[in-house]
């Protein structure tokens, strides 16, 4: 009797435990393959060589094809942001504080992490699309055997270009929704345009609009590491390259929000 | 001077068409929007009423809900607990050095993480996580033509493949926004005790929160999970080609629910804004 009830909840019991260490096994193999790339990356970065016209076409593709996304989620976030002050503003009656609160967390948090989240929707996942079509069409292979590094010739320029591209958009972003900011701070609470100007450079210094740039590079480079990983390491046609472009996203997502976390407490 | 004008004309012609591209889109997303509320309470001709909804597999609705739910569980606690804990230590560390009381920090935080900050970030997350999953699931059952199979086996795919999902995500995305705002406001707390020696008993009140905020954090998340599930199932059913269509189709799921998460909130917060400003 004892024989018929003790497996099932030996097994009640594993079931968890294997689910849990296998999704641990993954996530470090995962994390291991992204390293392995990042220190290929960084060998063909010393010195730098790399196929320049192929670098000039990814920084259009991704940067300026990339401008009207970019700037129509900051010109929004900007006015909630202005928004939400605005409720405090009602409150307390604290209208010189307006440009300060959107400022600071434009410029700090919001601004670069939501920018990167777009980027990395827009672009890391077009990317890792595109990767993965080449290969599973292995194209990848066809370089190979003309004697072409892929990872010289396809990931090295993505890689440089996302983290340029994506510091040059954040600058854009940031002055779009401080812009968007004044604009609704003005039409929603009444604000005048100096008010909100000089709250925003009275209060706030260079060291808080550089601390939002430095994300913004280390993101780029961590969109495009996981992107480029992806996009190399799909299995299994057309099912096998829309799961890549999800697991892409979503590990740009977790490593966006565990960088920023790490560089707030590391920057000034 | 004609190749200049010929140029020009060019151009005029491209931005038309990128308009009546987004309109055409518009008009379709919002058909499907439609067709998916009749999909989720329609019942087959001659079926009593009560005893079978719509063209649903059996069980694909609680499947989804695993799908949706339970698999997102791990991604939300990291993402919403590291914003918090970021957003904690960036308001006590700029509240420090203008006035140096940190007393206010707790309870302003949960009241803004209840009213937009956690459905918000929690919706972003999901339109990434669920978002993607659903485009390049529909998407990949398009271009292998399995799609085609279900129309001609007489079934809707918008019943059959975004119904389910839909319900799935409408409530999911409530139970994940409320697990997500946990996480966030405990680590946050968690990070002012520890960074800041922040008394645990000050952060943890929520005197502040308002009928107001619960209310407005609800109906954004509600519109949040009815708009994520709807984008991403119409990009995957518009997927055309094989590989490639699939991943530009995934792409721009993650981005149009991204964007209409966005949108979604600077519309909402800002009538929100008009009728608090009304009250007092």
């Amino acid at each position: 009797m004892s024989g018929a009830t003790v497996p099932p909840r030996r097994g009640a019991l594993r079931a968890p435990i294997e689910a849990f260490g296998g999704t641990a096994m993954h996530v470090a193999r995962e994390a291991g393959g992204i390293a392995i790339l990042a220190g290929r990356v960084l060998r063909c970065l010393v010195p730098p060589s790399m196929d320049g016209r192929e670098l000039v076409r990814n920084m259009y593709r991704m940067g300026n094809r990339s401008v009207p996304i970019v700037a129509l989620t900051a010109f929004f976030v900007g006015g909630i942001m202005v928004i939400q002050a605005g409720m405090y503003v009602r409150q307390f009656n604290a209208a010189g504080l307006v440009g300060w609160g959107a400022g600071y967390a434009i410029f700090r948090e919001i601004g670069p992490v939501l920018i990167a989240l777009m980027f990395s929707g827009r672009v890391g996942s077009n990317n890792t699309a595109e990767l993965g079509t080449m290969t599973v069409t292995e194209q990848l292979d066809g370089l190979r055997a003309l004697a072409i590094d892929p990872i010289r010739y396809l990931i090295v320029p993505r890689v440089v270009a996302m983290m340029v591209m994506l510091f040059i958009l954040t600058v854009v972003g940031d002055l779009v929704s401080i812009l968007g900011g004044m604009l609704f701070s003005s039409l929603l609470l009444d604000l005048e345009y100096s008010t909100f100007y000089y709250s925003l450079i009275d209060n706030l210094n260079w060291t808080d609009f550089v601390h939002g740039l430095v994300k913004s590079a280390v993101f780029g480079l961590s969109i495009a590491l996981t992107s480029c990983y992806f996009g190399v390491s799909v299995r299994g046609g057309a099912t096998g390259v829309g799961r890549a472009v999800n697991a892409a996203v979503v590990a740009a997502a977790v490593s966006i929000m565990l960088l920023d976390f790490f560089l707030t407490y590391l920057l000034p | 001077m004609s190749e200049d004008s010929r140029s020009i004309k060019q151009r005029v012609e491209r931005v038309g068409a990128a308009v009546l591209d987004l309109f055409l889109a518009g008009g379709q997303l919002a058909r499907t929007f439609a067709a998916t509320w009749h999909g989720v309470f329609r019942r087959p001709n001659g079926t009593p009423a009560g005893t079978k909804r719509g063209q649903r597999p059996q069980g694909e609705v609680a499947n989804q809900m695993y799908v949706v739910g339970n698999k997102s569980l791990l991604f939300i606690a990291v993402t919403l607990g590291f914003i918090g804990m970021v957003m904690v230590f960036q308001s006590c560390l700029q509240l420090e050095r203008i006035t140096g009381d940190l007393s206010q920090v707790g309870p302003e935080f949960l009241k803004l993480l209840i009213q937009d900050f956690g459905p918000t970030i929690t919706a972003l997350m999901i339109a990434t996580r669920v978002g993607a999953g659903i485009a390049a699931e529909i998407g990949s059952m398009v271009v292998t033509e399995q799609v085609d199979a279900l129309r001609m086996s007489g079934v809707t795919p918008i019943d059959y493949l975004i119904a389910p999902r839909f319900i799935a995500c409408v409530v999911m995305g409530g139970v994940l926004t409320v697990f997500g705002v946990a996480i966030a406001y405990l680590a946050g707390g968690l990070t002012a005790w520890s960074s800041f020696d922040l008394n645990p008993r000050l952060f943890f009140d929520p005197s502040r929160v308002r009928f107001f905020d619960l209310a407005l954090g609800l109906i954004k998340t509600a519109c949040y999970s009815m708009a994520v599930p709807v984008i991403s199932g119409f990009c995957g059913l518009r997927a055309r080609g094989s590989s490639e269509g699939v991943g530009a189709a995934t792409t721009a799921a993650v981005i149009g629910s991204s964007l209409a998460v966005i949108v979604l909130n600077f519309i909402i917060s800002g009538v929100g804004l008009m009728l608090v400003g009304r009250e007092p």
